[in-house]
């Protein structure tokens, strides 16, 4: 599937901050591909939805945001975690089922979790998490403590009736969040085409009142530009906006291998948007303008490879949890501070 | 204790010496209300939200003006949006907030159950513990004037089946106060049941901030021959049903539950191992109620101490019908639960003792229901 989508207006950003896109998207690129390569070892036993093909959202957004915001993502949120600045040491962990793990070896690849930076547990039932982060906005609301909160969703996600509930709440409220739909055409095998009457969901926005916009997902800039502007207003005046990101994801819905050997998608389809690649398009262009040398680019990705090694191997040696940790945690202690 | 004692209205309460004693008498709602305001008036974390919260009613009394005393941000009527407001109020909850989520009806709680079970249940265990989820869903059953179907279900068994849960359930004004405050500083989601039929009842409710432990249960009169557990309004059924069962010889104890999640197995053992015989009365549903739950409990913990088979108290299995001619055959009350009681004292007292109008009735009465498949 094809659409033209609106580009942004493009104004000087900064070498530092197109240097960190690049870096997140690439450290998001290089994570989810040794996830593919190590998962025939079938260690990591749980299912994995990579985000490969989709970096430049999570890495464009999350470049505006700061260490106190939250963020709500779902069952594809490596991305958004790690561009948010999670550590991937407790991510594999938790992939590999550890005890090191982010969630203790309780939640596995579909719910992660960084309270330090503004990750509060990630939802795989979809739109799960959409009502959630609006809790938190208007948690901030209340305490006007100055914290945006950004909800990923996909584009399944904005067929769930909670998705407009949760808007509407949000716009009623002047709350300080910002939703961003990962639109990648697709909720699990079925095309958006088949799910959705108008196929434009940042038109839904207009129906609350609110600002939605509909960009190029796969530009990290204009996602960069469009984040600023939504996040801005949110935190300055509570004012809360859709943003439709469009991209494609590369992998299939679950599993590392592509999907187009089973009949899923059109090959077509997919060579078109690897042309697309979010990675390879910035890389040019910072190329182009003079911000990065191959060589920096070479080191970067030497980094995070390392980053990575590190991680994995940080995971492996890492304990299971044993019997004890079965039941544990089911319920929270008790707080009886104010009495 | 002065407290365990209630009475269906202030006059009564007034009548029993309850002031005379230096006791203060609030009703059901009145003790919801004062929790309520306490715990908003002392902890900015605390908030209200719910469908008509600030409105002139105020929930039955129940929130009536507390948004004027602490302002529509903190007691806030919502949209009709019951699944999102239960996330929205886990997402407040897991920043450090105290949601307390009121829904008029049970029935509307369903709406939520994906928030509910998929989210709020799981947030602590599934992450480790590294959050949890303050939160109380504050709900209330409701009964007679043609409610029917979908406006008086008493849909607390649905909620108990999920790990990482509470669910109590006040049977009078002194729990209703306390447990409130133990469900907001729990730490954990409560499903708060209220009853509306117990609204107007009156107890003596100390006026300071107190709690009443979730999980534990409360021996409401003791007794020697038989065990009914009671939850709910039925606590006030089992009362009356105990008193005229003293008079024709049967020393029933009556236990009242309190809490469906965490359930208080020790104390229900500690007293069928002294009785031998049981009635659970509850307030809904026969098939996967909580007693069934009771008695699976017990014939593993305890199958030596049964001295005759338990006798469940129950809602017919069919919705609430809205005639006023069917609603009298629908709710069971303190002659099943006699009849029930009798039933399982059969060896002692013979079938004779039956009284002849629960005989009669057949088709609501205990022993017909009992002999369904």
């Amino acid at each position: 599937m094809k659409r033209a989508v609106r580009h942004q207006a493009q104004t000087e950003i900064e070498k530092a901050v197109l240097v960190k896109m690049y870096t997140s998207m690439l450290r998001i690129r290089l994570f989810e591909e040794r996830i593919a390569a190590l998962y025939p070892e079938q260690e990591m036993q749980c299912p994995v939805h990579l985000c490969i093909g989709q970096e430049a959202i999570a890495a464009g957004v999350c470049m505006r945001l700061e260490e106190k915001d939250y963020v709500f993502s779902n069952h594809r949120g490596h991305g958004h975690c790690l561009a948010k600045g999670s550590a991937m040491a407790p991510l594999f962990a938790e992939f590999y089922g550890r005890k090191t793990g982010c969630s203790r070896g309780k939640g596995g690849s579909m719910h992660v979790i960084d309270v330090k930076n503004g990750i509060l547990g990630t939802s795989a039932i979809v739109g799960g998490g959409i009502p959630m982060g609006v809790g938190a906005a208007l948690a901030s609301r209340i305490r006007g403590d100055g914290r945006v909160t950004v909800i990923f969703f996909g584009d399944g996600a904005s067929e769930e009736g909670v998705f407009y509930e949760s808007f509407n709440f949000a716009a009623l409220k002047r709350l300080p969040v910002v939703f961003v739909c990962e639109n990648n055409f697709y909720a699990t095998n079925s095309p958006q085409a088949a799910r959705q009457a108008s196929c434009r969901i940042s038109s839904a926005a207009a129906a609350f009142d609110a600002h939605g916009v509909c960009i190029d997902g796969n530009d990290v800039t204009a996602v960069y530009e469009a984040a600023g502007a939504a996040i801005a207003n949110a935190r300055d005046g509570g004012e809360p906006s859709l943003i439709e990101a469009i991209t494609y994801r590369w992998k299939g819905h679950v599993g590392p291998n592509a999907d187009f050997e089973n009949g899923c998608r059109p090959k077509d389809e997919l060579f078109d948007w690897l042309d697309r690649c979010p990675i390879r398009t910035f890389k040019a262009r910072l190329l182009e303008c003079g911000a990065m040398t191959d060589e920096e680019m070479s080191e970067t990705a030497t980094i995070i490879d390392k980053e990575i090694d590190t991680a994995v191997a940080f995971a492996k040696a890492s304990p299971f949890p044993g019997a004890s940790d079965l039941l544990s945690d089911v319920y929270a202690g008790q707080n009886h501070a104010m009495d | 204790m002065p407290w365990t004692k209630t009475y269906g209205n202030k006059t009564e309460f007034e009548k029993a010496g309850g002031a005379a004693a230096g006791l203060r008498g609030l009703t059901y709602k009145e003790a919801l209300h004062e929790a309520t305001a306490q715990m908003l008036e002392a902890d900015k974390d605390v908030f209200v939200m719910g469908e008509g919260v600030d409105d002139a009613g105020g929930v039955f009394g129940s929130t009536k003006g507390l948004h004027l005393r602490f302002g529509r941000e903190r007691v806030m009527d919502t949209p009709l949006a019951e699944n999102a407001l239960t996330g929205i109020a886990i997402g407040a909850a897991l920043t450090g907030m105290r949601p307390i989520f009121v829904h008029m009806r049970v029935d509307f709680v369903p709406l939520t159950m994906d928030q509910l079970i998929n989210h709020a249940a799981k947030w602590h265990y599934m992450f480790g513990g590294a959050v949890s989820v303050p939160m109380t869903i504050r709900s209330i059953i409701g009964r007679g004037w043609g409610s029917a179907g979908q406006h008086s279900q008493s849909l607390q068994s649905l909620f108990t089946h999920a790990p990482g849960v509470k669910v109590v359930m006040p049977a009078n004004p002194y729990d209703a106060k306390g447990l409130l405050r133990s469900a907001v500083y729990d730490g954990n989601p409560v499903i708060f049941i209220e009853h509306r039929w117990l609204y107007d009842h009156v107890g003596h409710v100390p006026e300071k901030p107190y709690t009443v432990p979730i999980g534990k249960g409360i021996i409401r009169r003791q007794g020697s021959d038989v065990t009914i557990i009671a939850l709910s309004l039925m606590v006030f059924e089992a009362m009356q049903a105990a008193e005229a069962l003293a008079a024709e010889g049967i020393d029933a104890e009556v236990i009242d539950l309190r809490a469906l999640k965490p359930l208080d197995t020790p104390l229900i053992l500690e007293s069928v191992r002294k009785t031998g015989r049981l009635v659970v009365a509850d307030t809904g549903w026969q098939t996967c109620g909580i007693g069934a739950e009771i008695i699976a409990n017990i014939t593993e913990e305890a199958f030596g101490a049964l001295k005759a088979a338990p006798v469940r108290i129950n809602l017919p299995e069919c919705p609430t019908p809205a005639s006023p001619a069917l609603e009298k055959l629908y709710y069971p009350g303190k002659d099943e639960i006699i009849a029930a009681a009798r039933k399982t004292l059969k060896a002692r007292h013979d079938a004779t003792q039956f009284s002849p109008r629960i005989a009669r009735q057949g088709h609501r009465g205990i022993e017909k229901r009992g002999d369904r498949p």
